[in-house]
């Protein structure tokens, strides 16, 4: 760490002049130096300082806009008709606009880590004092914080030290926040190098939020044994009394199982969670239990199963207490950014509003003190779950019959299907007795209740689908690995070099929410078959969920199959969403601890290393929020392309190389100074694909840099073009693009890919030490 | 069902909408008026509805109207057992068609027209909308549903509607321009 407060706390001190109670002082800051490694040239970087790195991915990988509507509506002045090129009231055209609404979203979405972060580390200061140790892996990690030192140049050591890092973020946040203001920035160059400045400083906020809470809670610290933990819709004991906790910030789940535990009770109540809460307290509790991604919400509320249902923040149903309500399940609201229009109820004594709660004299309540949350959810569980008998808010088989012939066929709930699944025909052999095709609409459903919201007759057709698949979910018992953490440094230093070379084919990270264009099960698919393939495999928050939720002949799930070591042929969970940190940082890793480039402060050259080297490539099959729109800029910065699924053409740009064009594909030879052409080597940054097929051709194709070894190209090569066989039949047409020299080609596939080059004129190429950067030239060439 | 109306109902795009195709020879006409027409064919062509073998009427357009095919998925796989086609993920396409200096699905340049067909709902409707804002390049979509995003677009179909609007579409194509005002 760098810099020191100067911090004078006096609890009582009487003197001449009067008692002193409670006093503290806090004096500007005092730099320490305890890193050798010098400064790299950009600690702290402000809005501007990268923007000659962004400039040169953005020349390479150029956005393609495609807007939800012809219009501006954020000012006055306005509705303003952007159509094709006109320009607005305050002279903004279209592709300002969409990337300015592109970096609107990724401030949201690293407003909410950060915010997030914030909230962790206050409690976590408030609950182990500032000076605890930051601590992610014991001597198996000694780069803790491989982005914070990345980004800011320095060592956190406490949690004192992530408020500075957070300080920081906080004020870029608001920087570029402003820049979307009427009559700020109004060039789309700058808005998409701001969109990647605040996908970096998500990954600082997710880094800091999740060293934090492993750190103080004991999460796994890196452990690629970390337990498995039991997931999906049937494995609560429903006779017990069950909390459900759903959201991102585990606190409150944690004071629930703490209570339990400091009482005796863990054993006479389930706990079971939603999305990243589940995540993380599965992280600190292997008997929790995952109901699962997302989009289980209404689907497992409405079961009746919880008692009581406990909403922290991020991702939950803004309808969650109006469906607890329809269950008779009270809910407890515990975070300020979400208080649903409860009654405040933290300074009530705990009895008062347990007893207020059981009686149903108030549907839910807010209370923002864990130490309350604890207690209340808890006995209000044990009161309510003798009362209730977990009261469903689905119909029986036979009300599902006979509601369903109240269908008038208007196809408006079709209509308002994100996926435009066939309901209506289930809908019509349900109302014929026939239940199979409601059941199988379960699978493909992402849960979002906008069928119901758009029927004219008020059907429940979501609840009609969970009363069709009720067996099913039943019998939906799986296991997940609970999220490990941090990459080990020696896991780095063994993969590293195959890596770098080549050898091991990438590095692929199944990541985000579970807005699938079909089921889940593509994830898991997808997932599997590059681990066959020896590629590292690494997931986070709902996909790491949904790859867990399908098993093989044997009944085992991919966790089960897989171990969950960061190395080729592994499958490891990393944790919730602000996990995600690991992955970037485990490339970041690669460059520093493998190749020993300097961090501290040095993005430029690390994402520049990263972009040429490091074979990962990020997919969000689900990409659904804001969040995910800002994880993902951060990995655009630095150098790691990612791949969204068909709904990800929503966030309305792309970043798309176009690899005929041979002048766009020039690095220069750190060795000489030369620009060497190296194909289009990752091809696109930000790609969204139309089913899944598409995406298994073009994860392998991404995976490829411009440093990969023959030996690693030819690796590359052989599962690209398999893949592209396999599914469509043919040699890809590009691979000319691909080959440097005779070595790359794939010994199995010599013959028939010369014939190819041939009729191409393919010309041999050197590899270089490939750089975007002149100042890493080491010899410049006169 | 309104004819101009888009299928999902919230996908409201702005001042500038299709126009909607009511008889299929307008399509037609469209076509032979255009310089160079390209048709970009998605994943969907392989997934029968109603036992269609979208495939046969993609081919049938292609070939009748003399017009390349751009294919993404395993349409690409089926349509390239009938005819020639190049593959291409629907996006990496959009992307080229607004630069007026690609050199074409068949290599003989710029694409003044584009159809459409067999393409997931919204992912039609954002790379509909990225061609409409960032190029001159005109658009038809011959989706059962409305393409707010194009130029012209087939309104909301049943199955059969829409059946007999390909299989007209053919004819007239193959019959050659009729006199029909666009």
């Amino acid at each position: 760490m760098s810099k020191k407060t100067l911090r004078l706390k006096i609890d009582e001190l009487k003197t001449s002049l009067g008692d002193i109670k409670n006093f503290e002082l806090s004096i500007g800051k005092i730099i320490e130096e305890a890193w050798e490694e010098e400064f790299g040239p950009t600690p702290f970087p402000s809005t501007s300082d990268l923007r000659s790195w962004d400039l040169k991915l953005i020349e390479k990988y150029k956005p393609f806009y495609m807007p939800f509507c012809d219009v501006c509506c954020l000012c006055t002045m306005g509705k303003c008709d952007l159509t094709k090129d006109k320009r607005g009231a305050c002279g903004l055209n279209m592709a300002a606009q969409q990337s300015r609404i592109v970096l609107l979203a990724c401030c949201i979405g690293a407003a909410t880590h950060t915010a997030h972060a914030r909230h962790l580390v206050e409690h976590l200061i408030e609950k182990y004092g500032r000076k605890f140790l930051i601590d992610v892996g014991g001597v198996s990690v000694e780069v803790e914080a491989p982005i914070i030192r990345l980004v800011c140049g320095i060592r956190p050591k406490t949690l004192e030290d992530l408020e500075d890092v957070l300080d920081y973020v906080e004020k870029e946040i608001v920087q570029l926040l402003s820049a979307t203001h009427t009559g700020q920035e109004g060039s789309f160059i700058d808005f998409e190098s701001k969109i990647f400045h605040a996908g970096m400083l998500d990954h600082v906020a997710m880094e800091a939020a999740d060293i934090a809470q492993i750190s103080a809670y004991g999460f796994p610290k890196a452990d690629p044994e970390a337990p498995l933990i039991e997931i999906g819709f049937g494995v609560v004991d429903k006779s017990k009394p069950t909390i459900l906790v759903i959201g991102h910030n585990v606190p409150s789940a944690i004071s629930i199982v703490d209570y339990l535990e400091d009482n005796g009770l863990r054993d006479k109540v389930e706990v079971c969670g939603i999305c990243c809460t589940a995540h993380d307290l599965s992280r600190y509790d292997s008997k929790a239990k995952i109901i699962g991604p997302i989009s289980w919400q209404l689907r497992f509320i409405r079961s009746g199963i919880p008692d009581v249902i406990v909403v922290d923040e991020q991702c939950i149903r803004a309808d969650a207490l109006i469906e607890a309500q329809k269950i008779k399940a009270p809910l407890i609201a515990t975070s300020e950014k979400n208080c649903l229009g409860l009654l405040d109820k933290t300074a009530d004594q705990p009895a008062e509003v347990i007893k207020d709660l059981v009686d149903g004299k108030i549907p839910g309540a807010l209370i923002l003190d864990n130490d309350k949350i604890g207690e209340i959810a808890v006995k209000t569980a044990l009161l309510t779950a003798s009362n209730r008998v977990k009261f469903k808010s689905i119909p029986d088989v036979q009300g599902v019959i006979e509601e369903a012939k109240k269908c008038r066929k208007c196809n408006e709930c079709s209509r308002a299907c994100p996926n435009n699944l066939p309901i209506p025909k289930a809908i019509e052999e349900a109302s014929k007795g026939g239940l199979k095709d409601l059941a199988e609409l379960l699978d493909l459903c992402i849960g979002c209740g906008r069928c119901e919201s758009a029927c004219p007759g008020n059907l429940p057709i979501h609840s009609f689908m969970v009363v069709a698949a009720e067996k099913k979910l039943k019998e939906e018992k799986f296991k997940v690995r609970a999220g490990r953490g941090a990459i080990q440094d020696i896991e780095i230093r063994q993969v590293g070099s195959p890596i770098v070379l080549g050898e091991i084919p990438g590095v692929i990270a199944f990541v985000g929410c579970a807005n699938y264009p079909k089921s889940g099960r593509e994830v898991a698919e997808m997932a599997e078959e590059f681990a066959k393939r020896n590629y590292i495999i690494v997931s986070s928050g709902c996909a790491a969920m949904s790859m867990a939720m399908y098993k093989n002949e044997e009944g085992k799930t991919i966790y089960e199959m897989y171990p969950g070591v960061f190395d080729a042929g592994g499958i490891s969970n990393v944790g919730s969403c602000v996990s995600n940190s690991h992955i970037a940082g485990a490339a970041i890793k690669i460059a520093s601890i493998f190749a020993r480039r300097k961090l501290r402060g040095n993005y430029e050259e690390i994402a520049d290393y990263i972009l040429n080297r490091v074979g990962a490539v990020g997919v969000g099959w689900g990409a659904m929020s804001q969040k995910a729109a800002s994880i993902a800029s951060g990995f655009w910065r630095l150098g790691i392309p990612v791949i969204v699924g068909p709904h990800g053409f929503k966030y309305r740009r792309m970043l798309l190389g176009r690899k005929e064009r041979k002048e766009d594909w020039y690095v220069y030879d750190a060795r000489s100074g030369e620009k060497v052409y190296v194909g289009p080597a990752p091809e696109h940054l930000f790609y969204s694909a139309e089913n899944k097929e598409e995406a298994m051709v073009m994860i392998p194709k991404l995976c490829m840099r411009p440093n990969d070894t023959t030996k690693g190209r030819a690796i590359k090569l052989t599962n690209y073009i398999d893949l592209h066989k396999k599914i469509y039949g043919t040699l890809p047409d590009d691979i000319y693009m691909f080959i440097r020299t005779v070595a790359d080609i794939p010994i199995t596939m010599k013959d028939e890919v010369l014939k190819f080059l041939k009729e191409k004129e393919w010309e041999e190429n050197i590899i270089p030490d490939p750089t975007l950067l002149p100042r890493l030239i080491r010899k410049r060439r006169e | 069902m309104c004819a101009a109306e888009p299928w999902q109902k919230a996908e409201i795009s702005g001042p500038m909408k299709s126009f909607v195709i009511q008889k299929p020879d307008v399509a037609a006409a469209l076509i032979k008026k255009a310089k160079h027409p390209v048709l970009i064919v998605g994943h969907e062509a392989v997934e029968a509805e109603n036992d269609i073998n979208f495939i046969d009427y993609i081919v049938k357009i292609a070939k009748a109207g003399k017009i390349p095919i751009i294919a993404s998925g395993k349409s690409f796989s089926e349509i390239r057992k009938f005819t020639s086609a190049l593959l291409m993920p629907i996006v990496e396409a959009a992307n080229r068609l607004i630069d007026p200096n690609w050199s074409g699905a068949d290599g003989l340049g710029h694409h003044d027209l584009a159809l459409f067909i067999a393409i997931p709902y919204y992912v039609e409707w954002l790379i509909l909308s990225g061609i409409k804002h960032f190029s001159s390049v005109k658009t038809i979509s011959l989706d059962r549903f409305y393409q707010p995003h194009a130029s012209w677009s087939f309104p909301n179909l049943t199955v059969k509607d829409w059946v007999k609007n390909l299989n007209d579409l053919i004819k007239a194509l193959e019959e050659g321009l009729k006199n029909v005002d666009v």
